[in-house]
């Protein structure tokens, strides 16, 4: 069995510890909660990348390749997340469980000293980040910020989203812009950083065999070098209620054979923070989120107008977002059929198989989230960037009481926002 | 049933071959909420060509794919449809070798467990909802082919062989998939979908001697006649060609570098060979060895760079891809360092380390269900058992490592694809 505890090891310094002997490995993370901002967002993202560079200890990648073969293979990885408006910046590691190490060794603190050490002891010239290091980083992040166009699928989402949220933090991408991080030198870094260690929430997550108390003991060790602060920064989200008079339309033309329609909705103001969260969690699973979905049964299957046509939700931030590839003549039969699927969810045109269907989806996929270190990591983390204690077992408890009247309320509030609309080239 | 215990990742495997020929393999997991079914025919992209009864078929590309999509389909409605309303994730998927269908439930896992063997096993295609499904693969593959990276790849395969199928995609081209009717879909079904040519694993909070029942309950009582394939003449070492390169909408250009190995045999020697591949990429060109970080530094390849061993039926070869302003500067870079080891042999401390490296990964990704269940499925038709790596890990030696470098990560054997952007700047 699995046991879930959440302490503060300094202020404003969290640990979940998830205790379990399931898994063969050790999930641990170390996340820092920042506000999401056009300022800051490119140098947030750019921090982990440049500190999973070189520490003082292992001063290059090679050093550090050969610290997590000693672990077994450990693996490290710079995560850069966006929960609501709150940017996620740290660390996610696994590593062998204590349990398969060929000897009986310890691995769990040897690997929380290393991946704390990434985040508190850098590889430094004359007092700041090594140059070579941020100029390299930089041209990745660069890279990666223009290699978003190549997923024309998540593309069209999050251009939709920076469309809609144009006025709203939501807006900025998680990887910033490349006007911002072109911008970036080896000094301004380095003061964001310490902004950074100094003024974030931290979140320390770890799903293993190790018992809390030892987990807590080996995270204050080498968490010890974090600056003393009593008042970090709780994550805040903003929410807009109503869209406009009238759906704003994008439309952008590249050399794609399959064109892409993405739809941004309004939730009217309803997020993870109301009583009736489940019902329009599950409104949006029975629009378009499961194979068993509105959307999916008779936009791709029934009249084969597209590939793939499914919702997904941003639950703090109140964005019903619909996303689906098409042939660039079907751009008004595809948008038509879309809202007219919508409108059926509205009037509670759902049969029991859909209600059903869906509510045995959701609660399958909170119930296996504990099968797996990953996706359970990425649960409390969301939980905490909201501030919610909830657990999955808790929310499948009350998915389970969803009305179809619950559900036809929840969609009624949705309005229409954005449109945007890839498609080909002309000629 | 028959147990077999892999103490050292601490898992038993239990195994059954029942009377119809179908293989059962079971890995209870008490502590786990889901169950997860992996149901598999020796059959993928690339069993174009094959016998059945002394009768020579040569079908299609896309066929094995095509057929995945209809399956779903049963006499009253559509399996995908009755599997989802009970909760369960259920998909498929086609390789070069394999097509495998899949679900995982929390709840009513023997129900779905019937369903999903049930939906296999019992073809039903109409006139009608063959054709309707070509424009949903046809956007399928309109799709892929948008797909930079998948493009990539697929001329990697055109450079690396002549002849041999894997160079054909698996779902086909929207040409070869215009041939295909209800008639091609069950004569392939039933030369690969006999329960002797398929393989039924499950992970899960499970009875083994139960899922059995439930396979014996549903699926034909006796095993049927099955497709001999043809893959064409065997291949030789050279690759076909040694660059390739296409234009498209890239931010920065792609690459695929390729080094053809020599195909594998059947049975305990292909994992040892994968295992083999695997190191002797990890000493190359891997994240702690010094080539890796040069060319970091260097900035020749980004966080992007990735690289493994794959091989099928027939086929085996070393891939690493990535972004970079100098793809050639990369494959100069690769063959040189693997002529230094060639002259100066592996560093003996990275050999050690890499070694514990890739036994704790492969170690760690057994956590997932699906990777032991696909594993084993694969496994079980290339004639060996997944989790026996943990065994064979020890044996292998620097030198063996040194050798298949020296043998394989040749000038004759290489092949580059790149993909760049369409208009340079």
């Amino acid at each position: 069995m699995s046991q879930v505890t959440r302490r503060e090891l300094f202020p404003g310094v969290w640990l979940r510890a998830v205790h379990t002997n399931k898994f063969k490995s050790s999930y641990l993370s170390v996340t820092l909660l920042a506000p999401l901002t056009r300022e800051t967002a490119g140098a947030n993202a750019l921090i982990p990348e440049v500190l999973r560079r070189g520490t003082a200890v292992h001063p290059d990648m090679e050093a550090l390749s050969a610290a997590l073969d000693e672990l077994y293979g450990g693996a490290i990885e710079p995560a850069v997340r966006k929960r609501g408006e709150t940017q996620c910046v740290g660390f996610a590691a696994s590593f062998l469980d204590d349990a398969y190490a060929l000897k009986g060794e310890k691995i769990l603190e040897p690997a929380a000293d290393l991946l704390c050490e990434l985040l508190l002891k850098p590889y430094t010239e004359d007092g700041v980040f090594s140059s070579d290091y941020v100029t390299g980083e930089k041209a990745n992040l660069i890279d990666r910020i223009r290699a978003q166009i190549n997923d024309k699928r998540a593309y069209a989402a999050q251009r939709l989203t920076q469309e809609m949220c144009k006025y709203e933090a939501f807006g900025v991408d998680k990887l910033g812009d490349e006007e911002t991080v072109s911008a970036i030198t080896s000094e301004s870094l380095w003061e964001r950083y310490q902004e950074l260690l100094r003024e974030a929430q931290v979140e320390v997550y770890y799903c293993g065999s190790a018992e809390p108390d030892r987990v807590a003991q080996a995270l204050k060790e080498a968490l010890s070098g974090l600056p003393v602060n009593e008042n970090r920064l709780d994550p805040e989200c903003s929410v807009r209620v109503s869209a406009g008079p009238e759906p704003i339309v994008v439309e952008e033309a590249m050399d794609v054979t399959q064109g892409k329609l993405a739809l941004g909705f309004r939730t009217g103001g309803q997020t993870c923070w109301e009583e009736d969260y489940p019902a329009l969690y599950m409104a949006v699973a029975v629009f378009g989120g499961t194979t068993l979905s509105k959307l999916f049964m008779n936009v791709r299957e029934k009249l084969s107008l597209c590939y793939y046509a499914s919702a997904t939700l941003e639950r703090m931030k109140g964005l019903v977002l619909v996303s689906s590839g098409i042939e660039f003549d079907k751009y008004q039969t595809a948008k038509d059929e879309i809202l007219a699927q919508l409108e059926a969810v509205k009037r509670g045109e759902i049969e029991d198989w859909e209600l059903e269907g869906s509510r045995r989806t959701l609660i399958g996929a909170c119930m296996s989230t504990l099968d797996d270190q990953g996706r359970q990591e990425e649960f409390w983390l969301g939980q905490s960037a909201a501030g919610l204690e909830e657990s999955p077992k808790e929310f499948a408890a009350r998915l389970e009481q969803v009305t179809r009247e619950q559900v036809a309320a929840a969609a009624r509030k949705w309005e229409l926002d954005t449109i945007y609309f890839l498609k080909g080239k002309e000629g | 049933m028959e147990k077999l215990e892999f103490a050292r990742v601490g898992e038993s495997m239990y195994h059954e071959k029942l009377a119809n020929g179908l293989n059962v393999f079971v890995f209870p997991k008490p502590d786990f909420q889901k169950g997860y079914a992996f149901f598999a025919t020796n059959y993928g992209g690339m069993d174009m060509r094959f016998c059945l009864n002394g009768e020579w078929h040569n079908t299609p590309a896309g066929v094995a794919h095509y057929l995945e999509h209809k399956m779903f389909d049963t006499e009253e409605g559509n399996a995908l449809q009755e599997l989802a309303a009970n909760g369960a994730s259920p998909n498929a998927f086609t390789s070069n070798d394999i097509t495998g269908y899949y679900f995982d439930s929390t709840e009513k896992f023997e129900e779905n467990l019937r369903i999903l063997l049930s939906f296999v096993s019992v073809p039903w295609f109409t006139q009608e909802s063959v054709d309707k499904e070509r424009g949903i693969i046809g956007q399928e593959i309109g799709m892929i082919e948008d797909d930079p990276e998948w493009k990539c790849f697929m001329n990697l395969m055109a450079a690396l062989y002549r002849h041999h199928p894997i160079r054909v995609s698996v779902a086909g081209s929207v040409e070869s998939i215009a041939k295909i009717t209800p008639e091609t879909l069950y004569a392939c079904h039933k030369a690969f979908y006999d329960p002797a040519n398929m393989v039924l694993c499950v992970a899960g909070p499970v009875d083994p001697e139960h899922i059995c029942d439930v396979a014996r309950e549903i699926l034909p009582k006796e095993a049927g006649p099955i497709a001999a394939k043809d893959y064409g003449e065997k291949e030789g070492p050279r690759a076909a060609q040694s660059l390739i390169e296409e234009r498209m909408e890239v931010s920065a250009p792609i690459f695929q570098l390729g080094w053809k190995g020599d195909a594998p045999v059947k049975g305990e020697e292909r994992l040892r060979q994968q295992l083999l591949g695997e190191l002797a990429l990890e000493v190359l060109l891997g994240n702690s060895s010094p080539l890796y970080a040069k060319l970091y530094r260097e900035g020749l390849i980004n966080q992007e760079f990735g690289y493994g061993y794959e091989d099928s039926f027939g086929c085996a070869f070393l891939a690493a891809n990535g972004e970079s302003k100098d793809p050639e500067a990369v494959r100069m870079a690769v063959m040189d360092e693997a002529a230094r080891i060639g002259r100066e042999g592996v560093d003996k401390q990275l050999w050690e380390r890499v070694k514990k490296g890739v036994y704790g990964n492969r170690v760690r990704a057994l956590n997932s269900f699906e990777h032991l269940c696909v594993g084993q499925a694969q496994a079980f038709f290339a004639g060996y058992d997944f989790l026996r790596f943990a065994e064979l890990f020890d044996a292998i030696t620097k030198k063996e490592a040194e050798e298949l470098i020296a043998n394989w990560v040749t000038g004759e054997r290489t092949a580059l694809s790149v993909v760049r952007a369409k208009e340079e700047t």
